[in-house]
């Protein structure tokens, strides 16, 4: 066990050295130039070659990783060139912001998808089995920043019960916290509700047809308890890794919602970015978001091999 | 009592049965699976009609028309420049369609040999090529997708390069993942002892075994790329204008959601059912394909 | 006697609850998020607004665009035009309490110049050096005579800093800002809010009512607008023109608006590179029969709902600038026709037509390619996001190009730096010496009918030249709640808080 989580461990470097290889130079490889970006409306060439100046810009590629790799280990991950906060303080910033509303989309999600994978395990074949799959799937068939727009108008503009936009803290006020958030994470969480469903469906569908189910059965156990107890329990772990890992998938991913939400949050800060060729905070925020989700998936396969003694023996 | 004692088939009549003919029968037994062909095989009628069954030019705009609500002139009303929506969904079926196809064409010609090659070969090359497959998905799927077409230029054709490239690791994991368990089979084995060359194990042995997996997952990509595009197009790199595609209709809608939602629900709708039809014909698929089944 | 102790009690407890009003907090939707907060270094319209509550400036302007004192009081400019003398507001000071005089006001305009990364460099550029004349009095000597510098000095360039905390802090002085404004800096989430409160030393703090200001930036305005119809904020910038019905038929929502001091217009490469070798770069008469294949009454018709004002000068048909001797064009199929063959065009004519990334841009550059296609110049849009159209113009990479000036004060800061030869923003490469002279010379005399007269021969070359074409100017549009009282909107776009009530 010791010597596959070594193993494991000894790959994420080089993981991550493609990691960073990769988002350093998509973002250089961008047409555009950063400092121009900032100078905007303002175009004077002597101030924008000083800002090219001030951050490498003028530079050879190479030599700009080198320096942003150097300053990674040392724990400076750069600065924002549009508003000048250091990219650690700006990730330290919304984290809390993303982490929440990924907790909530990753509950919205299980519950969703963890009832109707049942259902449509259990009733095979039948109106319910549709039923289930569609209502899950419809999550992922819907762009979400349509699904946004629409809850908006009808929630927001129509009915007034939810704010239209912003974020507020939970620790600040709880209440507007839920309020703020329950839309996009409704959003979000719709999305994996069927990626979670079809995986609880596949590992019910294999544990109802288990031996120890049978057993169950046979003994004259009534069949609800056969489902609940013994057949998801089984099904339970491998859908609570895959959790784990759309977890680590939001920690990113949301950046439309965020956009049409105005959460202020990693995917906003990325996309925002992005188009403002804000180079550090892009290359900063991935290699942080992309590092967690490593971290994850690593721990989730621990998990897995922990709890799967068939696979105790592969390395 | 369950299915398996009551519906167990007669040992001569599954004999004959092609692997091919039973995957059919067993995806028709998924109503959600045959209602999702159905829609698709509508959707890429109309792809291939367009010319022939819209009302209106997609382009032509009518400066007197703007922002009609829907009427019988215009079954889905007007866009913000007079266009008729009904033509511009159905001309914009092709794009998208389009869109996911290829995309997913892209993907699986990049992925399936890299990952032949991975599987296959192990060692070094494996390792390289797992890593960087690691990567790539670790990166949040939408930059690797913005970054890319920003940098292809703004067209759908590079939106559909950008969305095939960043699709390519899920095949190329797949892909390996199955040779890796096919590989160690005794037929492979026997077949090596005989001396055929590794390629040709490859593409006549092993390709086969890999394929249902594929499929499966190609449908389910497909779906993804559709959805893909709208985001790309939502954000201006997509489809230019005045040439329709879903994604380009509902960034030019949310302006008028509340003076002109009919601008947005119709592509809306369109996408919602082509990919959730696209999902449905992938699970269907796996259940088919799967050999757990009968 | 307990009893009278509890009723006294209760009794002081009620008159301190009726004394105390509530907090009132003005919260104002902005369209983006503003760049770093720091006059020096800023360089975003949205910045502005912000700026307009925590940063005052020497001079501000009135809705006639007339001069008038703020942290300065007068200023006079030598007969030759080389110095002008600016006299100071007493008893001002700054957020932390520093004194503001000739020194201060000395330190922030050498910031504004010398600083590495500055932006207002260009703004200052005509002057030398500032002399202190006494504590409230500076006088800035100038390299040459320049007529737009107090126009500069109504905007950034002019905005006062606390010497203190930006020596102490430097190029991090944007992250807290210290000036002289209504109110001072409290926190900055970036994405998320600014929060301002009120400042008491204020010099004009009587005017003062509202207590908290907090700017929040929601990038879609259709969620902007539905957080300001579900009470969510108070007062938004960058309504939509086709959002104005609904602002107007709410009863709860007032509309503000103004004639901006910027244009709408599209650049045409004439003189760089490759691109500009095609019929519309190397015809002034094709390029004119662009010009009258757009119809700009029906352009703002469609896209706009006819709230937006056509136009063909780079300021609008009501600035005192205007050349009433080159109205606006009526489109005219016929003649651009004759043009094009004039020119000795055979066949249709493409052009790539860059388009920034926008919610309206799209759909005048829609309207316009289908305009354009009946005379015979096919225009092939390409969307471009900002970053890159940025590049791409400057590199020369497009034929024509959609873009749009947010304007100045003074019509030289529409013009000066789009029009003469090699300036920064010169996109399509336009060199004309006549046309240089003229803008040199608009510089100098501080008599506007002087500068009319100039501006007017220049008119007339940049009409016939067309290296831009200007097609409409946008009425700046702010929505805010009926509980806003006294707000009203400048054409520079700016949301002044002094003088507001919220009830």
């Amino acid at each position: 066990m010791l010597k596959f989580i070594g193993k494991r461990l000894l790959q994420l470097i080089p993981t991550l050295f493609f990691v960073s290889v990769l988002i350093f130079s998509l973002q250089h490889l961008l047409p555009g130039d950063p400092a121009l970006v900032m100078a905007g409306e303002e175009n004077d060439p002597a101030v924008v070659e000083q800002i090219r100046k001030q951050y490498h810009l003028d530079q050879a590629i190479p030599l700009q990783y080198v320096y942003w790799v150097k300053g990674v280990f040392s724990g400076d991950l750069g600065e924002s060139m549009r508003i000048k906060e250091p990219v650690l303080a700006l990730i330290l910033e919304k984290l809390p912001v993303t982490a929440q509303l990924a907790c909530m989309a990753i509950i919205i999600a299980l519950t969703i998808g963890i009832s109707a994978g049942v259902i449509s395990a259990v009733k095979k074949n039948s109106v319910w089995d549709y039923a289930a799959n569609v209502f899950a799937l419809w999550g992922i068939s819907t762009p979400n920043f349509w699904l946004g727009i629409m809850l908006i108008f009808l929630f927001s503009v129509k009915l007034g019960w939810l704010p239209a936009s912003g974020f507020v803290p939970l620790h600040e006020d709880w209440q507007a916290s839920l309020a703020s958030t329950v839309m996009p994470a409704f959003v979000l969480g719709n999305a994996i509700a069927g990626i979670l469903m079809r995986h609880t469906r596949s590992a019910m569908l294999q544990a109802l047809e288990s031996d120890y189910v049978r057993t169950a059965r046979a003994k004259g156990l009534l069949e609800r308890r056969v489902i609940l107890k013994h057949a998801l329990r089984n099904a339970l772990t491998p859908i609570i890794t895959l959790g784990a890992l759309e977890f680590g998938t939001l920690l990113s991913g949301a950046v439309l919602t965020e956009q049409i939400f105005t959460i202020p949050g990693f995917g906003k800060l990325i996309v925002d970015a992005v188009f403002n060729r804000d180079y550090a905070v892009v290359q900063g925020v991935v290699l942080v978001t992309a590092t967690t989700f490593i971290f994850l998936n690593l721990l989730a396969d621990i998990a897995y091999h922990l709890v799967n003694p068939r696979l105790r023996g592969m390395a | 009592m369950t299915d398996t004692v009551l519906h167990a088939p007669l040992a001569g009549a599954a004999a004959v049965e092609s692997p091919a003919a039973r995957a059919w029968r067993r995806l028709r037994r998924r109503k959600g699976a045959v209602a999702g062909l159905f829609v698709i095989a509508l959707f890429f009628l109309a792809a291939v009609l367009a010319p022939l069954i819209v009302p209106y030019d997609p382009v032509v705009q009518s400066w007197t028309a703007v922002r009609n609500a829907p009427s019988w002139m215009h079954l889905f009303g007007t866009d913000d420049v007079g266009r008729d929506i009904f033509s511009r969904v159905i001309y914009g079926t092709r794009a998208s369609l389009f869109a996911g196809v290829i995309s997913v064409s892209i993907a699986l010609s990049i992925g399936i040999p890299l990952g032949l090659i991975a599987g296959y070969r192990g060692g070094f090359i494996d390792a390289l090529l797992s890593r960087i497959t690691d990567a790539m998905l670790a990166c949040p799927f939408i930059i690797l997708a913005i970054a890319l077409a920003a940098f292809l230029g703004p067209s759908l054709g590079n939106a559909m390069i950008a969305i095939g490239i960043t699709t390519t690791p899920v095949f190329v994991r797949l892909t390996r993942g199955q040779v890796m368990a096919v590989k160690v089979e005794e037929y492979i084995e026997a077949a090596r002892a005989v001396g055929n060359p590794r390629w040709r194990i490859a593409i006549v042995h092993i390709l086969p075994n890999v394929m249902p997996a594929l499929l499966v997952q190609a449908t389910l990509s497909i779906a993804a790329a559709i959805i893909a595009e709208a985001s790309l197009s939502f954000l201006g790199l997509g489809q230019q204008p005045p040439y329709p595609s879903w994604g380009s209709m509902l960034n030019a809608a949310q302006r008028f959601l509340t003076t002109a939602p009919w601008m947005a629900v119709w592509p809306g709708i369109a996408i919602f059912l082509s990919v959730l039809s696209f999902n449905l014909v992938g699970d269907g698929l796996r259940d088919a394909l799967d050999p757990r089944e009968r | 006697m307990k009893m009278l102790k509890i009723a006294a009690l209760a009794l002081l407890l009620a008159l301190v609850g009726v004394s105390a009003r509530a907090q009132t907090t003005l919260r104002i939707g902005l369209a983006e998020d503003p760049d770093i907060l720091d006059p020096t270094l800023a360089r975003t319209y949205v910045g502005r607004i912000v700026f307009s509550s925590i940063c005052d400036k020497l001079f501000d302007i009135d809705e006639k665009l007339n001069v008038v004192p703020q942290l300065a009081l007068s200023h006079e400019t030598a007969a030759d035009g080389k110095a002008v003398t600016i006299k100071l507001r007493p008893n001002v000071t700054f957020h932390d309490g520093e004194k503001f005089d000739a020194e201060a006001a000395k330190f922030s305009l050498e910031r504004h110049m010398t600083m590495t990364g500055s932006f207002r460099k260009p703004e200052l550029a005509a002057v030398d050096h500032i002399d202190v004349v006494d504590p409230l009095t500076i006088r800035l000597v100038l390299k040459t005579p320049f007529a737009p510098l107090i126009a500069q000095l109504t905007d950034r360039a002019g905005m006062m800093v606390s010497p203190k905390a930006a020596k102490a802090e430097g190029d991090k002085f944007g992250l807290h800002p210290v000036c002289a404004g209504p109110y001072k800096f409290v926190e900055r989430v970036a994405q998320d809010r600014i929060v301002v409160e009120k400042y008491a030393g204020y010099w004009d703090a009587k005017n003062v009512h509202i207590d908290r200001i907090v700017y929040l930036p929601i990038v879609d305005a259709t969620v902007r607008l539905a957080n300001l119809k579900s009470g969510g904020l108070d007062l938004i910038e960058r309504l939509l023109a086709t959002d104005i019905k609904a602002v107007r038929g709410d009863k709860n929502l007032r509309l503000a608006t103004a004639l901006e001091l910027g244009y709408q217009g599209m650049d045409i490469n004439v003189g760089k590179g490759e691109a500009a070798k095609g019929p519309l770069g190397q015809s002034a008469k094709v390029r004119e029969a662009l010009n009258l294949a757009i119809d700009r009454k029906a352009l703002t018709q469609v896209v706009f709902n006819g709230e937006f004002v056509p136009g063909n000068q780079w300021v609008s048909p009501e600035n005192p600038y205007y050349q009433k001797k080159f109205p606006v064009p009526a489109r005219d199929v016929a003649k651009a026709k004759a043009l094009m063959k004039e020119a000795g065009v055979t066949g249709r004519v493409p052009v790539d037509f860059m388009v920034p990334k926008g919610a309206e841009t799209q759909a005048v550059a829609e309207v316009i390619q289908a305009m354009a296609a009946e005379v015979g110049i096919d225009m092939k849009i390409r969307v471009t996001e900002f970053a890159t159209s940025l590049k791409q113009a400057e590199a020369g990479e497009y034929q024509a190009f959609l873009l749009a000036w947010s304007g100045r004060t003074d019509p030289d800061g529409n013009i000066y730096i789009f029009d003469k030869c090699k300036a920064p923003q010169d996109y399509p490469g336009y060199c004309n010496p006549e046309a240089d002279k003229l803008l040199d010379q608009a510089r100098i005399p501080s008599d506007p009918a002087a500068r009319m007269a100039i501006y007017e021969k220049l008119t007339k070359i940049l009409l016939e030249d067309h290296p831009k074409l200007y097609l409409y100017h946008r009425r700046i549009l702010i929505a805010h709640t009926t509980r806003l009282e006294g707000y009203k909107q400048m054409p520079d776009g700016l949301v002044r808080v002094v003088g507001l009530k919220l009830k």
